[in-house]
């Protein structure tokens, strides 16, 4: 029997792990190691935010689900991997900490014969004083990553909307909280959210709602945008973006670096060295990700963490990572198997592998300070590449530990995104888009990088039913009801 | 003679003055649910192009 362990269970791990539980059967086990208790369909968390869902509507319980598909379910946190194992255990093994309440800080040290690493991100609040510490979200902004920061910014933004019924003007200030963020189309979707439910309670004309990123450009979303075709022409998403914030009377700050939080204020450095701040009286920012801090030792104990991880912390995989300038930067950089390059039996998935460098070309102040998108991985590419590394794995447990691996590269991979604006039926809108490949191929593509026959957007009523099924269709697929492996990532 | 509602955001020289805007009809067909449930069906396909190109 082989055991394959699955760090994580968001939405590439509990992609890795289920289907990887399906297609190797009862013969072979799948363990699951994941902190939190429940799951959550992440891209909901926006509707939590502005108080359209409570946060039993986006997550529900791992245990039984995990139970039904025949995953053993460790409740804890990987601390460190030992891939060669120890002097004391022949074989390699993560040693986890327990996070439920009956075994809280108890460890564990987990054998294994393959290892997916899909931990996710760490949110890395620190980075910006007063954005928060190491433990999480500080007291001056608010957030939506997680359900219960997205069930908290809803009590504040229902604070802001009292006041403004009361009289008392309020400043928004939404959008990415450091140089280095990533994730600027949840923010995107957030302050159209904002912008909608303000409207909605009669208050539009007492809020000021500004904009605020790292982007070089508006629209870029850590993709360096993208040219969508449509009335005949390849068109911007710089001008797609800019003519929805002027539509809905937003403001924008770009190029920026928020670099200090505090009560009231946001302080930035922009592309252009000067330094600015804004005040504000409700603020979600988007933090940057790091790793989750792995560490990872050889068989003598020695610490190999360099070797195994980035030095963001995210987990090396078979992508180009001396690609160098942006001038040298190809599609082929980009990882395809996720298998590391040291450990064959170790692969990485979701946003836990580590890119072989951005997709936004790289920008720094003249003051060193670098400002520019880090590379989105949004559900779509996440679940993909969880499912094509899960399947990678399988074969080698069924069919022997030469069978060729799956590829799934984001330079090969399209994704769709849908960011709502408000949530009911008729009165709702979204913005509806697909990208072709995620990672543009200048070589394949020349110009735009992508191809713009499939890469479209436009709004409308028409994406905003289409984000509602999604909703309910992926949460009906993590919940492996019937049909579930029908369901594409 | 009086501006045009859709056009009231955009500010002379500002950084929205180069942007396009929405008219009045480009408005309503994202809320014409004729149409949407036309787009529906055809966003649906064209997205399911892409996820089976990805896969």
């Amino acid at each position: 029997m082989a055991r394959l362990i699955v760090l994580g269970g968001g939405v590439s791990g509990h992609t890795a792990a289920t289907f990887a539980a399906e297609w190797l059967g009862s013969a072979h086990e799948v363990v699951v190691v994941t902190p939190n208790s429940k799951w959550n369909w992440i891209p909901s968390n926006i509707w939590v935010g502005v108080g359209q869902m409570s946060k039993e509507e986006v997550t529900f319980d791992l245990a039984p689900v995990y139970a039904k598909a025949g995953i053993t379910y460790k409740q804890a946190k990987a601390v460190s991997i030992n891939p060669e194992g120890s002097d004391s255990i022949e074989k390699p093994f993560v040693t986890v900490e327990f996070t439920d309440e009956a075994r809280l800080g108890q460890s564990e040290n987990i054998e294994y014969d393959y290892l997916i690493n899909a931990t996710g991100p760490k949110l890395n609040f620190a980075a910006t004083p007063g954005l928060g510490d190491a433990n999480g979200l500080g007291e001056f902004t608010v957030s939506v990553c997680t359900a219960d920061h997205a069930s908290h910014a809803a009590t504040e933004l229902e604070k802001a909307i009292e006041k403004m019924k009361a009289g008392e003007r309020q400043k928004f200030l939404i959008g990415t909280g450091h140089g280095m963020c990533t994730c600027q189309g949840a923010a995107f979707e957030y302050i159209f959210n904002i912008e909608h439910e303000v409207r909605k309670a009669g208050v539009r004309d007492m809020a000021d709602i500004k904009w605020i990123s790292n982007e070089s450009f508006l629209g870029d979303f850590g993709v360096g945008g993208l040219h969508m075709k449509t009335m005949g022409y390849a068109v911007s998403s710089k001008i797609f973006a800019e003519s929805l914030f002027t539509e809905r009377g937003v403001e924008w700050i770009i190029g920026a670096h928020v670099n200090k939080v505090e009560s009231g204020k946001a302080h930035y450095e922009l592309l252009d060295g000067t330094m600015g701040e804004e005040e504000f009286d409700f603020s979600m920012l988007i933090p940057p990700f790091a790793g989750v801090g792995l560490k990872a030792y050889d068989k003598a104990g020695e610490d190999i963490t360099a070797t195994v991880f980035a030095p963001n912390g995210f987990m090396k995989v078979d992508a180009n990572y001396a690609a160098g300038s942006y001038e040298n930067w190809k599609a082929s950089d980009w990882p395809s198997t996720y298998q590391n390059p040291t450990y064959a039996n170790m692969f990485a998935c979701g946003i836990a592998f580590a890119p072989p460098h951005p997709i936004s070309k790289p920008m720094s102040s003249p003051n060193g300070t670098p400002i520019s998108p880090t590379p989105p991985r949004t559900g779509m590419p996440s679940g993909i590449i969880g499912k094509a590394v899960a399947h990678s794995i399988c074969d080698r447990i069924l069919k022997g530990s030469e069978a060729p691996l799956h590829e799934a590269s984001m330079a090969h991979m399209g994704a769709a995104c849908v960011a709502s604006a408000g949530k009911g039926l008729f009165d709702g809108t979204a913005a509806a888009m697909t990208i072709y490949p995620v990672v543009p191929d200048f070589e394949k593509y020349p110009g735009t990088g992508r191809d713009t026959d499939y890469t479209f957007g436009e709004i409308g009523l028409a994406g905003h039913w289409i984000k509602h099924i999604l909703h309910h269709l992926f949460i009906w697929k993590a919940k492996l009801k019937a049909g579930w492996t029908l369901i594409p990532e | 003679m009086a501006g045009k509602k859709e056009e009231a955001n955009i500010k002379a020289y500002s950084q929205n003055f180069t942007t396009m805007t929405p008219g009045p009809f480009a408005k309503w067909i994202r809320t014409c649910v004729v149409w949407q449930a036309i787009r529906f069906i055809v966003i649906n396909i064209k997205m399911l192009v892409v996820v089976s190109k990805s896969h």
